[in-house]
């Protein structure tokens, strides 16, 4: 019968309007407006108290001015934007290099001068990534043998220029190190979240223990 | 003398929001009626058959996310199943079931944002796309905790897949399984039984079995058409034999039953995954060396049945480290052919919905 549907899906839609589980929810990006009622509930004090004591505040938060962080929580695994780097892992092998489909990771590594003594590694001198092109498919950090590269938890780092995007050695040197537990699962075992841990120290994200000295001692003794 | 008529030519696209990419239509109209059509592609080549030939085989697994983009899991799994086929990997059982989940919720995905788009094309507006795409949400999260990324997975590997599910996927599977049903009962209740829906579909775009099956239509639209075909019963990879499920037929062939028949499949999904939830044994996802693997010289074309229909590689090796030809079979494209077969001869206001029933994803057709 003609009129049927639309008495069905007004009662659908009512239900997706009022029936809490259904709901949209909305995120304005990127921040969230917050009225008085919700600051003085995050002090966790009476909102008449937080009025008198905040009383700047509370003009801006009834304007509409006065607004929380909001973000979509992000899993731990989200292949985020800038490369977590540690230094001191990477020996320069450039496995990355040679995995990223776009070749878009330069590395060169100082000259060793004279025969480098075993257990040394080389130093980096370059190593840039273009990550204006980078897609994130992670292929370099699963190449990595030595878990110096970690993809990073960031996201929204957009820039004016496309020179911005590429990322030099005294960047991923200085940036925070929040790796992304993607293909890390020492990191995951840790139930580790870059959302909100801490940093991740060069010592704590590799797969392997580091030899003590005794141990290669008496594996180079061997040979 | 009398005055003459003319036909009208009309561009529709190729930048038209109904026709999901860039793709063009060159209709001929007398009045309201098409007399002639033409669909235009190719503004969306990035030669990725070409890239394939340069990249190495793993790497290849990225540049098949975005040949469909709705389904990115099911591009990936039929990249690695020719390549398996080819290199002779055996896979661990365990990231076959993954696999199997990871693609049936692909499915359900991209079947979502078919119903979402048909019924805009229909003139709903952005309501059942809204709706559509919250539920697709909820998988996109889910393919968050599997690999990190949501749209371009890059999931799977040859011999296996990246890595293992956390250990927070499955409640929220479970949850979203349970769900899921109900949200399938919600779309049914607003769509398949509405006045408006059915006067628009039934009987739009009829697509004889005969003709499908000559023109090698596969997919919905060739089940919708009353054929029984489906690879993951007439040829099985991975799991698919020990699972238990229905393929749903139409009765016709038209735009309703393409629609229906959609609907059902999701809901077929959801009992796919469930049985590999239950039946998912314990055990390593990876394949040691296949990262880097070399295949022998030789080809081998492994097929699956992707949400649009069949997806085939077709790999020639020659030994080395990527493919000598990388020929890929995308079912959005063949099912194009019959496009002018089935709107020539309809209204002008049939042409978008017949259209947009075969749901083609135009990253697929002109790869
Ligand atoms: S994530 Fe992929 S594209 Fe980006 S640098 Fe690594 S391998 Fe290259
Ligand atoms: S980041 Fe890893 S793969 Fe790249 S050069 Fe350093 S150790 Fe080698």
């Amino acid at each position: 019968m003609y009129g049927t549907g639309i008495i069905r899906g007004l009662r659908i839609t009512l239900k997706n309007l009022l029936l809490p589980s259904r709901m949209f929810t909305l995120h304005q990006y990127p921040d969230r407006k917050v009225g008085i009622l919700w600051l003085a509930q995050n002090a966790d004090i009476n909102p008449l108290k937080y009025v008198l004591a905040n009383p700047g505040k509370s003009i801006r938060a009834i304007i509409g001015l006065e607004t929380v962080e909001d973000r979509q929580p992000k899993h731990p695994r989200f292949r985020g934007e800038e490369f977590t780097w540690y230094e001191q892992r990477c020996t320069g092998c450039a496995s990355c290099a040679k995995y990223c489909p776009l070749g878009i990771i330069r590395i060169v590594t100082e000259p060793s001068g004279n025969a480098m003594p075993e257990g040394e590694k080389y130093g980096i001198e370059v190593f840039d990534i273009d990550i204006g092109r980078c897609m994130f498919c992670g292929l370099c950090v699963e190449a990595c043998p030595y878990d110096a590269l970690h993809l990073g938890s960031g996201f929204e780092e957009g820039t004016y220029k496309r020179e911005e995007l590429v990322i030099d050695i005294d960047r991923l040197r200085k940036s925070r190190k929040k790796p992304s537990t993607w293909f890390r699962p020492q990191l995951e075992e840790k139930s580790y979240d870059p959302g909100i841990g801490r940093d991740v120290d060069w010592t704590e994200a590799g797969r392997h223990e580091s030899p003590s000295s005794d141990d290669q001692a008496a594996k180079w003794a061997k040979r | 003398m009398p005055i003459r008529t003319e036909p009208v030519t009309i561009n529709l696209g190729p930048q038209h929001p109904s026709t999901h990419g860039v793709f063009r239509l060159r209709v001929t109209f007398d009045g309201e009626e098409v007399i002639d059509l033409e669909p235009v592609f190719g503004y969306l080549h990035r030669g990725t058959e070409k890239l394939a030939e340069e990249r190495t085989y793993t790497q290849i697994v990225t540049l098949t996310d975005r040949l469909d983009y709705e389904s990115a899991m099911s591009n990936n799994l039929g990249y690695v199943t020719a390549l398996e086929k080819l290199g002779g990997i055996e896979v661990p059982e365990r990231a076959m079931y993954l696999r199997v989940i990871s693609v049936e919720l692909q499915r359900i995905a991209s079947h979502l944002v078919f119903t979402g788009f048909f019924l805009q094309e229909l003139g709903t507006f952005v309501t059942m796309l809204m709706y559509c795409f919250r539920e697709r949400e909820r998988i996109l999260d889910l393919f968050e905790m599997l690999c990190g990324a949501r749209i371009t997975v890059s999931y799977m590997r040859p011999g296996g897949l990246t890595q293992d599910a956390p250990s927070d996927f499955w409640p929220a599977l479970n949850d979203f399984l349970e769900d899921m049903p109900g949200y399938i009962d919600e779309l049914e209740e607003l769509i398949t039984r509405n006045e408006i829906v059915l006067s628009r579909t039934r009987d739009v775009g009829v697509l004889d079995p005969e003709v499908a099956i000559d023109a090698s239509i596969s997919g919905p639209i060739l089940r919708a058409s009353g054929v029984q075909w489906d690879l993951r019963k007439a040829d099985p990879y991975e799991i698919y034999s020990e699972m238990d499920f229905e393929i749903p037929i139409g009765a016709t062939g038209d735009c309703f039953d393409r629609y229906i028949v959609r609907l059902q499949e999701m809901r077929e999904s959801v009992k796919i995954i469930k049985q590999c939830v239950d039946k998912i044994p314990d055990g390593t996802v990876k394949t040691d060396g296949a990262f880097f693997m070399r295949p022998p010289e030789g080809d081998a074309y492994g097929c699956v049945e992707a949400p649009r229909g069949e997806l085939g590689f077709y790999i020639v090796s020659d030994g080395g480290i990527s493919p000598y030809r990388c020929k890929i079979r995308s079912p959005s494209f063949i099912n194009t052919t019959m496009l002018r077969d089935m709107i020539v001869g309809g209204k002008m206001s049939d042409l978008i919905v017949i259209f947009g029933s075969l749901a083609v994803n135009m990253g697929e057709v002109d790869r």
